[in-house]
């Protein structure tokens, strides 16, 4: 089990050459996320990619021995410059494949609710 | 020439390839159509229909969903999910035919009847045997000659000695801790008492003690909950032309048996309907005679998944489903605390 100060996210600090931007605010973020493989990566890279501000978005697994990906994520710059937040983006698709997951459970334990009964009689 | 909405929708199967086999549908990609991700039309598109669903199996359609969330509950079920198993092998006696190592690995993939949610992950090297991580089992079992053997030239194994095959059943719990009270001795053994673990002949003996501990199938295929979960998309067999009398039989060969059927026409030819896409198997076998590559069209529907999922015997299969769900659902939320975590500092 991993300790409370285990790093699984860790977020790549922004090479912009001309100033250290903060990361939290960047437009353009590498995440590299540990002891996690397709199952997060593809799903959640397909949450995000629906999202109409996201101009890339891609995960790939560096070597297969290790278990992290490395996640990327480019949003789309508006005319007047701003761009949504890299991070938000990531936090918001964690939320959406999440209220995705939770619609499923319900219409599953709804179905094999009706099913069981449906048996029964 | 395939339509905007068959490329999105479907994977279309030719002789030689597959052709549409990613979704591409995200923003942006077709004009005129909005493809962002929203939740009440998913909610409302959304469609799961059991089957059937018994304690050993389920097959069920999920349609609406993308293949890399199905995929996710899939891999989730297969690795990820956890159960109890023999890890551990102590060795008192074993003058059987088969080495220790063979023996353990066979005790190993014996499947367990219990609730793995029940127990704790124990750290990897902890040695203590705790009442909240641990399961132990006595396995002793001597064979002997049967002093009351008929002796009338019958070779069976079983009838001339006593416990000549060893078999799950001999398996013993032994409770440690406040287990006895926390568990019944019906919840806690081997699923199947007739796995044959080893066969004795006299003056072999096997004298174990066998520690369980939870594990994910991702460390060993033998702390897998499932004996395998798996889907396929629908097929869908689209008839161009009719075909009729001698070809339309032809036709039915080349598809698994059930897909076409023939029926009467009104002129008393018997034409070819497709009648159970869904039993087909997708040889694409018709596609390689010259007379019908033509008159159909094979595809596979991209959101409409067939699921089946088989259970080891610990945990019903629709609650394996379920867990899959919620354990992805985790990973969001381990991910979300560290964001939010972060953030803050």
């Amino acid at each position: 089990m991993q300790s409370n100060d285990y790093i699984k996210l860790q977020v790549c600090p922004v090479d912009d050459s001309t100033s250290s931007k903060s990361t939290v605010g960047a437009a353009n973020l590498s995440f590299i996320i540990r002891d996690e493989d397709h199952t997060l990566g593809n799903s959640l890279r397909y949450v995000i990619m629906k999202n109409p501000a996201v101009d890339f978005c891609g995960y790939t697994i560096p070597h297969p021995s290790e278990s992290k990906i490395n996640f990327r994520i480019q949003s789309k710059v508006n005319e007047d410059s701003t761009a949504v937040p890299a991070l938000d983006i990531f936090r918001q698709g964690l939320v959406d494949l999440k209220q995705m997951c939770s619609i499923v459970l319900e219409k599953y334990e709804e179905n094999v609710k009706n099913f069981k009964e449906m048996e029964t009689n | 020439m395939t339509s905007i909405n068959d490329i999105r929708t479907k994977i279309k199967l030719e002789d030689t390839e597959l052709l549409n086999t990613t979704s591409t549908n995200f923003p942006g990609n077709y004009p005129g159509y909005d493809d962002r991700l929203n939740l009440e039309e998913f909610k409302k598109k959304l469609q799961i229909q059991i089957l059937n669903l018994n304690d050993t199996t389920t097959e069920f359609d999920i349609i609406g969903t993308d293949a890399s969330i199905t995929n996710a509950f899939r891999r989730i079920l297969i690795a990820e999910l956890p159960s109890m198993a023999i890890e551990k092998v102590h060795i008192t006696e074993n003058s059987s035919v088969l080495p220790d190592d063979v023996l353990a690995h066979r005790l190993g993939l014996i499947p367990l009847r219990a609730d793995a949610r029940l127990f704790v992950d124990k750290a990897p090297g902890d040695t203590r045997e705790c009442e909240e991580d641990t399961l132990i089992f006595k396995l002793k079992v001597i064979c002997k000659k049967n002093p009351k053997a008929i002796a009338d030239g019958n070779d069976d194994p079983k009838n001339l000695y006593i416990n000549s095959s060893v078999y799950t059943e001999h398996m013993e719990w032994i409770p440690i801790g406040n287990q006895a009270t926390k568990y019944k001795v019906e919840d806690i053994g081997p699923v199947f008492n007739d796995i044959l673990i080893v066969k004795l002949r006299p003056g072999q003996e096997i004298d174990l003690k066998l520690v369980c501990h939870k594990g994910i199938g991702r460390d060993h295929a033998k702390f897998s909950p499932v004996c395998t979960a798996s889907y396929r998309l629908m097929p869908e067999i689209i008839l161009k032309e009719p075909i009729y009398d001698q070809d339309a039989e032809e036709l039915q060969k080349c598809f698994t048996q059930g897909v076409i059927e023939l029926e009467d026409d009104k002129n008393g030819r018997r034409r070819a309907v497709v009648a159970k896409p869904r039993l087909d198997m997708c040889s694409r076998e018709a596609l390689r005679h010259p007379e019908f590559k033509d008159c159909i069209e094979l595809n596979k529907i991209r959101d409409h998944f067939i699921f089946s999922i088989e259970s080891a015997g610990a945990v019903p299969p629709d609650q394996l489903f379920i867990d899959a769900i919620k354990l992805l659902m985790s990973k969001c939320d381990r991910l979300l605390q560290e964001i939010d975590g972060n953030t803050n500092n």
